[in-house]
């Protein structure tokens, strides 16, 4: 499962979006492939997290399709979309918990509205997800606000898991957290990624994530996308952008 | 779409064999369940188990979390149980179930009703008396402010109470005259109305005049503002303790009482007394227009009459109690602000009671002041 298949999950297609003037993806094409991890980078502003946003529907669109599981987003019925939202979960950059919810009925929450299932089942899934994700059992009744920032990337990498979904959307998932804690983090997404053969679209800025996670790269830059293969194809590109990001003077010291 | 999961028992010899198919996913778990507690509870004749899992289409967390129920359940009553058949890229998430779960989990904190009953009073008493006390000690707070205002005036936030002034006092002209005015015009319908049967039409306008200059000018405007301003005030506060905005002023080496309580305070103790007169006037306006349009008392009587009846004192006790009643709004909605805590739910909760108690406060206020006007018998 951990090889890239040829089939694409979702494909974005000529995607245009804008807030008022202001025009941030122009024209954008991008196939995310079953079973890879494809991290999305590009300077801060330049539409990352829009285009996440506007794939999971939070963000309208100008023009251009989008594609998920071949079901087209813009002329699909509310039943077919809410049977689809089943299939991906998304972990915000914030975390975004339900602060009222405590940790256990945060990852049950998801669980709890689409599934019909035992209190036994749902407390013994919530409580494998979490350890999944590296947490203990002490931190289910807690509350969000009593995480730290690391436990409560943790948490809602476990709320996304929640319904086994086959694509995760990971929205800068190392942000804020120290090296060591982000490392891990990249594992557990690479471990994750193999047991559930999850297809996962990561937005990051983390270049040792890029290193050692990702399958494929993608770089947004002028409202499109101007390079994507693996980390050897952005290491040979010459468009400028590219060639500071991942051969300068951070990145030689990540490299070591 | 997907194939709904089976599990059927064989025998062979004293070998228990259970062959799984379909797909052991999310979508049928609630019907795996069923099937998994059924087979942990069949009979053994030995002690060999063989779960053949080869015709299993998909497997996910649910389907091998179940899987790892039924194992443990029968390695509990002893028997050994192996998994054959399953796919090899399905191997690495049974081993990662196998891991989980394996000290019981805490249950979920449960308390009687009873004794969550007895809890809750208990808060709630605590609570008023650790709120007046709260409220006292902002009083305090800002008075310190007060007096390091008064030595150093250039450290006066003016910008920022002119800023609320505008917000608090003069964007609410509007909702205030509007609602007093139809008061006024209430209250004087219903006077004739009802006075008419006496012949004491022209009483009305006394009561008018008393009534709107010494109580409802100032107690209707109160509440408008408590619903209006003071949670405005809880929920900007309170927002910005969510968001560590008052630790980082902290930092700064500045008080959020300096910064954000006292420009509060302030804005709403200069646009109360001015919001209480405009609010009165429309009222009696409401009430001479009502008077003369439905009881026929033409304005000039109205005038006359009410000049009569009304002095100023009536005038003066109603606006003299609109900065206390301003202050008390300000504090109870700062005082809640700044005890928000983390969720969104507490945001609300305290928004909800900064209203309540600002309201309540406000009318027990203004009995005390009743009874003080007697008492030095204006």
């Amino acid at each position: 499962m951990a090889q890239a298949g040829n089939e694409a999950v979702i494909r974005v297609r000529d995607l245009v979006v804008g807030f008022g003037p202001v025009t941030v993806l122009d024209r954008l094409s991008l196939d995310v492939f079953r079973g890879e991890i494809l991290g999305f980078v590009g300077g801060s502003g330049a539409g990352k997290s829009v285009l996440m946003r506007t794939i999971i529907g939070l963000l309208p669109r100008r023009s251009g399709s989008i594609e998920v599981f071949g079901l087209n987003l813009g002329t699909s019925s509310e039943k077919e979309r809410r049977a689809m939202e089943r299939r991906w979960g998304i972990l915000f950059q914030q975390g975004a918990l339900f602060s009222s919810l405590t940790v256990r009925q945060n990852v049950q929450f998801p669980m709890r509205q689409y599934l019909d299932l035992s209190d036994r089942l749902l407390d013994e899934i919530a409580l494998a997800k979490l350890q999944m994700v590296g947490l203990t059992t002490d931190v289910a009744d807690k509350f969000p606000a009593e995480l730290s920032g690391g436990m409560t990337k943790r948490v809602a990498l476990a709320r996304a898991l929640a319904l086994d979904p086959e694509i995760v959307f990971l929205d800068e998932p190392t942000s804020g957290l120290d090296p060591i804690g982000a490392g891990a983090f990249d594992d557990l997404i690479r471990t994750l990624q193999r047991t559930l053969g999850l297809t996962v679209f990561m937005v990051t800025h983390d270049l040792d994530s890029l290193h050692t996670v990702c399958d494929r790269i993608a770089v947004l830059a002028d409202g499109r996308v101007v390079v994507d293969g693996p980390i050897a194809t952005m290491l040979g590109s010459e468009h400028p952008w590219v060639r500071q990001y991942f051969r300068g003077k951070r990145t030689r010291a990540a490299a070591g | 779409m997907t194939v709904r999961p089976t599990l059927d028992e064989r025998r062979s010899g004293e070998r228990l064999v259970l062959a799984a198919t379909g797909a052991w996913t999310v979508e049928h778990a609630s019907e795996l369940e069923p099937l998994i507690d059924a087979a942990s509870g069949t009979r053994l004749k030995g002690r060999l188990v063989r779960i053949d899992m080869g015709r299993v289409d998909r497997l996910d967390t649910f389907g091998a979390w179940l899987i790892e129920r039924l194992l443990r359940a029968w390695h509990k009553r002893g028997a050994e149980a192996t998994i054959e058949g399953l796919p090899d890229h399905y191997r690495g998430l049974l081993t990662e179930v196998h891991h989980v779960n394996l000290t019981t989990p805490p249950p979920a904190p449960s308390y009687s009703r009873l004794g969550a009953m007895l809890e809750n009073v208990g808060r709630a008493i605590a609570n008023t008396g650790g709120d007046l006390v709260r409220i006292v000690h902002l009083l305090g707070e800002t008075t310190v402010a007060l007096m390091r205002v008064a030595v150093r005036p250039a450290s006066f936030r003016l910008t920022s109470v002119v800023h609320h002034l505008d917000r608090v006092g003069l964007q609410a002209v509007p909702i205030i005259l509007l609602i007093t005015f139809l008061l006024g015009c209430i209250i004087a319908q219903q006077g004739i109305f009802h006075f008419r049967r006496f012949g004491a039409e022209l009483y009305v306008i006394d009561m008018i005049g008393i009534l709107v200059l010494r109580e409802i000018g100032v107690i209707m405007v109160s509440i408008m503002i408590a619903g209006r301003s003071g949670s405005a005030y809880t929920a900007e506060l309170g927002a910005m303790k969510m968001r560590e905005e008052i630790d980082a002023l902290r930092t700064m080496g500045f008080g959020a009482v300096d910064v954000l309580v006292l420009p509060r305070l302030v804005a709403l103790m200069i646009a109360m007394p001015i919001l209480t007169f405009l609010g009165s006037m429309a009222a009696l306006y409401g009430g001479g227009l009502v008077c003369w349009l439905y009881g026929g008392i033409s304005p000039e009587i109205f005038v006359s009459r009410l000049k009569d009846a009304i002095s100023v004192d009536h005038f003066m006790v109603g606006m003299i109690k609109a900065p206390f009643m301003a202050l008390i709004i300000g504090l109870v909605a700062c005082t809640e602000g700044l005890q928000v805590k983390g969720s969104a739910e507490s945001l609300g909760l305290h928004t909800t009671a900064s209203v309540v108690k600002s309201v309540f406060l406000v009318i027990v206020t203004d009995g005390l002041f009743a009874m003080f006007f007697a008492a030095i018998g204006k």
